[in-house]
């Protein structure tokens, strides 16, 4: 039998701007904690990530059908959840996706994880 | 069978077309004789097939989508392979109804077209849900494997569900010239007693309990040219008393254990007739309870039905069929063959016989089971013969 390989997942992190407005400067302290314990009890599963600036930041990039584009301010999906951050995580398998996507913080949202498309 | 081809190839579908091929092959060779272990026979043949398939495909480059986990497991405490698929099929990263209609595809060999009729849905529906739900355990890799203590209980539910459903399904086949498919039955039956053994919470106790005590009553469910018996009908003497005392014990317990949940009450249920020695000492209004407390626990169609025929059952037929009737606008109802065959009941203990004739036609252009289809026939002939 072949050699079992580890597959990469996509973690992506949804979190509430809400939540941070409310939960003020002690849930950023939380959740940094958060984000260094899950490193630091992880890292040899973990391939990447990044936090990434506030929504309001975004921009979408729309290509028209006759090579033109539309440039607009803001995310493609307006939602109240916003992508907050990923990781790119291995695992042998979607449960060891899922336990790992447990122990990262998403405050008043949820965490999507997707496996990484092989090309072969 | 396909469980244990599914560890060699790794792959549902490719599993599932080896032992088809091996069916095929056994139709051929059998004509000889029927081998003392057909079961074997055709493990051994699926797998001989896969491996064949599987070589084919290596020289093609062809690299297999992989499945399954673990490959060394000797003597793990979970020896059965369908276990490990039933928790595959029952994993909480597909929908509920995906889960059991791939566990019935797939555990059970039930056709398309039979789970699409166990969901009362269409069969391009029930097509598409099934393909979509394999790539997702072969792309996400869903494990092929019971989950750990810690995770179990919160695993168990979606299990249950897919052992009850397998378990009516085997108990009213969805279509074929028998009333039962006890194959399905005897599968959910041993799933049961496997999943009781690890895990022997409340609720898989009930649902243990309920499927042996409709099984106890088996022998009687139709009579010697397999004709469709009503729990009226049936000779309660030869019920297995002795399996429907150890599963009434089962109940107790289960009820013990605190506010009962959706299995332990239709075991509950299940126990009320049994205990009943004829069907006039049936204790309707104890079930009709039972029936509004699972329909809290349970806000189903189905459950609604059944509690409208109990209601009927306590408080005569006209309130029976003012209860039924008020379900008249449930979509989930409308392709259900129990219901127009209950409210044919009820008009015909009204004496409303054109009504009834009207309901069991209804009932029978909604049935595939030709033992049930019979049933409806002769009820509606019947009719005929008394006055109009």
């Amino acid at each position: 039998m072949e050699e079992w390989t580890m597959s990469q997942y996509l973690v992506l992190i949804y979190e509430s701007v809400q939540a941070y407005v409310e939960g003020g400067q002690g849930l950023s302290d939380d959740v940094l904690k958060g984000h260094m314990s899950f490193g630091e009890a992880n890292g040899d599963k973990i391939a990447g990530g990044n936090a990434l600036q506030g929504p309001e930041t975004a921009t979408t990039i729309r290509p028209g059908g006759d090579g033109a584009f539309t440039i607009t301010d803001g995310p493609f999906l307006e939602t109240k959840e916003a992508l907050g951050g990923y990781y790119v995580v291995e695992a042998a398998d979607l449960d060891g996706a899922i336990a790992l996507a447990k122990q990262i913080p998403a405050p008043g949202g949820a965490l999507e994880v997707r496996p990484v498309r092989v090309f072969d | 069978m396909l469980a244990a081809t599914v560890r060699v190839t790794r792959d549902l579908d490719l599993a599932q077309e080896c032992v088809q091929d091996a069916f095929a092959k056994a139709l051929l060779t059998w004509q000889g004789g029927v081998p003392k272990s057909p079961g074997g026979w055709l493990t051994t043949v699926a797998r001989n097939r896969a491996v064949d398939l599987q070589r084919r495909e290596r020289v093609l480059g062809k690299a297999l989508p992989l499945l399954v986990v673990e490959e060394q497991d000797p003597q793990g405490p979970f020896p059965d392979d369908r276990l490990r698929l039933v928790f595959t099929c029952c994993h909480p990263a597909l929908t509920t109804e995906t889960q059991v209609a791939l566990a019935l595809r797939l555990l059970c060999g039930l056709s398309t077209a039979e789970v699409a009729r166990a969901f009362l849905v269409s069969e391009p529906t029930m097509a598409a849900r099934i393909t979509r739900a394999k790539k997702k355990i072969s792309q996400a890799r869903i494990p092929y494997r019971v989950p750990d203590a810690e995770e179990l209980p919160e695993r168990v539910d979606g299990v249950l569900t897919v052992l009850h459903l397998l378990f009516t399904t085997g108990h009213t086949a969805p279509a074929g010239d028998r009333l039962t498919r006890h194959d399905l039955v005897e599968r959910a039956l041993d799933l049961a007693r496997m999943l009781h053994g690890l895990l022997p919470t409340a609720e898989v106790t009930g649902l243990l309990a309920l499927i042996e005590l409709t099984d106890a009553r088996r022998a009687t469910r139709t009579d010697d040219l397999g004709r469709l018996l009503l729990l009226e009908e049936q000779d309660r003497t030869r019920w297995d008393r002795a399996a429907i005392d150890a599963a009434v014990a089962k109940v107790r317990s289960a009820l013990q254990q605190g506010p009962p949940g959706r299995y332990a009450l239709q075991a509950a249920i299940a126990a009320v007739h049994a205990d009943a020695r004829t069907w006039a000492e049936t204790d309707w209004r104890e079930i009709a309870a039972l029936y509004a407390l699972l329909e809290r626990q349970w806000p189903s169609p189905v459950v609604a039905l059944n509690r409208a025929v109990a209601t009927g059952m306590v408080d005569g037929p006209e309130v029976g069929l003012a209860a039924l009737d008020a379900l008249g606008d449930e979509p989930a109802l409308a392709a259900y063959a129990y219901f127009p065959a209950a409210r044919a009941d009820f008009l015909r203990r009204l004496g409303r016989t054109r009504e009834a004739a009207t309901a069991y036609q209804e009932a029978l252009l909604l049935t595939t089971n030709a033992v049930e289809r019979d049933f409806l026939a002769g009820r509606l002939g019947s009719l005929r013969v008394g006055p109009a």
